[in-house]
């Protein structure tokens, strides 16, 4: 018998691993059939979770952890069992803003650059007229890393600039209408900004942190128990389709296909760009390879580390302005189920780690993990920082971020 | 009690505008422009704002409502938390409300019960329109279809349909199927055929 599974998407290249499950057939080899909600707010994408227009949703990890705990709506629990990427985002400044920073183009490390920011930053907070970055949601990624890299520049930033909300799609409008100087976006939306010449890509947010999480494949924790089994198929297609985005064998015809109408209804030559961890960061000018700029796929990538879920609830109190709290920082590790994503792979040779939290951060050099029947190697996964996150130290890390 | 209405299709808004109208008491606000929105919800300061699924500023909106919470106007999403029905309903409407926290329910109801009929009633027109120009455009294409085969076959208009038909049946699809093939491969042929 086939499963029918509806999930629900915003038309961004991270939301590939199921599209590409279903348009490669991996998911009609699990007897899925995979039916797409196509939405252009992380607000409807939720709402039709939440209602059971959709069984599962691309969503930004930090919004699932949101929800579970009851932040700007009625508290649902949502349970993830599956990462569908790391990173994938970049910071675009406006031209004028470029000009200030004198980034000439090249990818600059965000020690430097967050130096040379702090300098625009403050002349024009004490000019009355702050700088105004544009991010995707408030529970986004994209708010977390580019808070987390202006904090640790010397950047408050609820008092030294303005942080507001800017859909993907808009994006570079708003730059080129001067609303915002600066966005934290996923593709293709910064290269479209490039493309239309209003801004500048200066960093990418894997720059941050080299391995952080982005969307999760959400579903509602009951909704889940009732269909365990098809997610599981789903999560088993999904691994094939990662194996296959990340072969450059197929990024022509996973580019072609991601950007239709239906999917992301982008220029393909864009969507190919963020697929092969090669930007255009200024209008004209040749790509740049930016290694993992997006990973779906190596090292475990897809492994819903309980750590990862704890950083995030540690940045929702930090940037919430909440308190550490026990019983919350318990409902927020609870959303990642790597139980589920176990349970799936368990026989298909798939790398199964064998703990379900790691210190985030803290592999500088490769370094050999242990999986189920072996290992396999982790490279870099540091925060820019140099910082760590140990999440058996959760609390301490918060109170130390104040 | 201040309504605002954000949507992006004019017609639509007015509709739902027209709806509520007959409601005592409200004063509606219409917005249709995506620049601008925050501004003018700190204008309108509304009690009840409904905004339609489809609209991408939902992530705007409801970023502004979680920072005015701190201006002291809280603003919840729907009507109450623990009416469920309401909600699931208006999503299946395609419709999202925000209501300042405190007001009674009896008050919302009627308002949030017109607003989904209206959107409900909009989404039957807008199907009743496709239905109307596809079956319009499925009987421009038979046409064609005739007046090709009434040329190239010399045959009367019946005799030309008489034919799809038939061949329709004969091959169990659609006369409209066997129309749109007879077009394609016309054009296809150009004036060769």
């Amino acid at each position: 018998m086939t499963d029918r599974l509806r999930i629900g998407f915003l038309p961004l290249v991270d939301a590939c691993l199921p599209i590409l499950a279903h348009e490669h057939g991996f998911a009609e080899d699990e007897r899925l059939e995979l039916t797409f909600n196509r939405d252009v707010s992380w607000a409807t994408v939720l709402d039709r979770l939440l209602y059971g227009h959709s069984d599962a949703a691309h969503m930004l990890a930090p919004l699932a952890i949101a929800a579970s705990l009851g932040r700007g709506r009625p508290a649902q629990p949502l349970a993830a069992p599956f990462v569908l990427g790391l990173n994938g985002n970049a910071i675009t400044v406006s031209n004028a803003l470029a000009d200030m920073l004198g980034t000439d183009g090249e990818l600059g490390g965000p020690i430097k650059l967050g130096e040379r920011l702090k300098e625009v930053a403050i002349q024009r907070r004490n000019a009355g007229r702050p700088l105004r970055f544009g991010v995707v949601h408030r529970y986004s990624s994209h708010n977390y890393m580019l808070r987390y890299w202006l904090a640790r520049c010397g950047i408050k930033p609820d008092a030294d600039v303005e942080i507001v909300t800017v859909a993907p799609p808009f994006s570079a409008d708003a730059m080129d209408a001067g609303e915002i100087d600066c966005s934290c976006v996923g593709e293709p939306w910064n290269s479209i900004a490039v493309e239309k010449g209003v801004g500048q890509i200066v960093l990418a947010t894997a720059q941050i942190w080299r391995r952080g999480v982005e969307k999760v494949l959400a579903l509602r924790e009951e909704r889940l128990e009732e269909i365990q089994p098809a997610v599981e198929g789903l999560i088993r297609a999904m691994r094939r389709a990662g194996e296959h985005f990340v072969d450059p064998e197929n990024w022509d015809t996973n580019a072609a296909i991601l950007a239709r109408p239906e999917y992301c209804d982008a220029p393909h030559q864009l969507v190919r760009r963020a697929i092969s961890d090669r930007l255009v960061l200024i209008q004209g000018k040749a790509a740049r390879e930016y290694p993992d700029f997006m990973f779906q796929y190596h090292e475990a990538a897809n492994f819903p580390w309980v750590s990862q879920a704890e950083w995030l609830y540690s940045q929702l109190v930090r940037w919430d302005g909440m308190e550490y709290d026990a019983a919350k920082a318990k409902a927020a590790a609870k959303v990642f189920r790597p139980d589920v994503y176990r349970s799936a792979l368990k026989d298909t040779g798939d790398p199964l780690p064998t703990a379900n939290s790691k210190v985030e951060g803290s592999v500088s050099e490769a370094l050999e993990a242990s999986v189920q029947g072996g290992t396999i190697l982790l490279e870099n996964n540091t925060f820019f920082d140099g910082e760590s996150f140990d999440p058996d130290l959760l609390e301490s890390y918060i109170n130390s971020q104040k | 009690m201040r309504v605002a209405i954000i949507d992006e299709s004019g017609p639509r808004a007015s509709i739902i505008k027209e709806g509520l109208a007959t409601l005592p008491g409200c004063e509606i606000f219409v917005v249709t422009q995506r620049s601008g929105l925050i501004a003018r919800m700190a204008e309108i300061e509304p009690d009840i704002v409904f905004m339609d699924l489809g609209n991408p500023s939902r992530d705007v909106l409801e970023e502004y409502f979680s920072v005015s919470r701190a201006l002291d106007r809280p603003i919840a999403m729907f009507v109450d938390e623990s009416d469920d029905a309401s909600i699931a309903a208006s999503i299946d409407a395609g419709v999202s409300a925000y209501v300042v926290d405190g007001l009674s329910a009896k008050r919302i109801q009627p308002l949030l019960q017109t607003t989904i009929q209206r959107f409900q009633a909009y989404a039957r027109l807008e199907t009743e329109l496709a239905e109307a120009q596809n079956k319009l455009a499925e009987r421009d294409i038979v046409d064609r279809a005739k007046r090709i085969l009434m040329t190239s076959k010399g045959v009367t208009e019946p005799q030309a349909y008489a034919e799809l038909r038939q061949k329709a049946m004969s091959s169990n699809r659609r006369i409209i199927d066997i129309a749109d093939a007879v077009v394609t491969a016309h054009d296809l042929m150009g004036d060769a055929s």
